[in-house]
């Protein structure tokens, strides 16, 4: 098994296998995009 | 025609209507997305080739999904206003391409971060990935137009056959893996065969997709309710409106 949650700790979890700059670097652009996109409907 | 469709396409009438289903949509979109992370991390397994690299696809494919399929709405809405001339239809437009150019801009930054580890590289001019970045243009080409004209009206009219002659970029997009040779892989999920992943991977995908369905429907239907404020702040009711606030 990988290192998902399930067996790992939470840098385990962080760290994606070494893959976590590409998971993370996904998610954290699309839900800062999200961030902005509400507060620029909220204005 | 429907008489009950064009009531609804008054403004007036469907300004409290649209805010009324905002906070559904906003709780149904936060809960789905909630879900979907959860089985996107913690439940579906390590892919066998990509290692958890592929957990990108959770985000990667409802963004995709959606900057095509906000598109073909929104080409449509401005196929209803031309034909029909209704006011609402190039407002509803309007209010989609912005949600639709973010989901776009995410299917690409996702996909290039995809790429680098799988095919070591963040971007190629392949059919698929140009045809996207040119959706993303077209997004962008649109809301300008439509910005660079004063009068509403005139400005829907243009926007709307933008929108139109556009459209044929999206069956482009979706086709592009089967038509032309390129690095991105074919479509894990149709309607004709079963899907070639885990139940819990798909699981994932279609809990995000929903998410980010409902998402964009309370973020159309917020930026709906700003546009008509704007185009009618002249009109009674809106200064009634106003005066309630």
């Amino acid at each position: 098994m990988g290192s998902t949650a399930k067996d790992g700790s939470v840098s385990e979890f962080l760290a994606m296998g070494g893959y976590g700059f590409y998971v993370w670097g996904s998610y954290a652009v699309a839900a800062l995009c999200i961030v902005i996109e509400i507060w620029t409907l909220k204005k | 025609m429907n008489s009950t469709l064009f009531h609804y396409a008054s403004p007036q009438i469907f300004f409290p209507v649209a805010g009324k289903l905002i906070p559904w949509f906003s709780v149904l979109a936060g809960l789905l997305a909630i879900a979907g992370l959860y089985v996107a991390f913690f439940v579906a397994p390590t892919d066998a080739t990509q290692g958890e690299a592929y957990r990108i696809i959770f985000i990667h494919v409802p963004a995709a999904w959606m900057s095509m399929f906000i598109y073909v709405v929104m080409a449509g809405w401005a196929a209803a206003g031309l034909a029909l001339n209704t006011r609402l239809s190039g407002m509803m437009a309007s209010a989609l391409a912005p949600t639709g150019a973010m989901f776009t801009f995410i299917a690409l930054w996702s996909g290039a971060l995809w790429g680098k580890p799988t095919w070591g590289t963040y971007w190629v001019w392949d059919a698929r990935l140009t045809s996207e970045l040119v959706l993303l243009f077209l997004y962008f080409g649109f809301i300008a137009l439509k910005g660079a004209i004063p009068d509403p009206v005139r400005a829907d009219r243009a926007g709307a056959v933008l929108a139109l002659l556009g459209v044929v970029n999206v069956p482009i997009i979706y086709y592009s893996v089967q038509w032309w040779n390129t690095l991105h892989q074919g479509a894990s999920v149709s309607l004709t065969r079963s899907p070639s992943m885990a139940a819990t991977m798909l699981l994932g995908m279609l809990l995000m997709a929903l998410a980010a369905w409902m998402y964009s429907i309370a973020t159309t239907l917020t930026r709906l309710r700003n546009i008509i404020l704007e185009r009618e702040r002249d009109a009674e009711w809106v200064r009634l409106q106003r005066t309630a606030a």
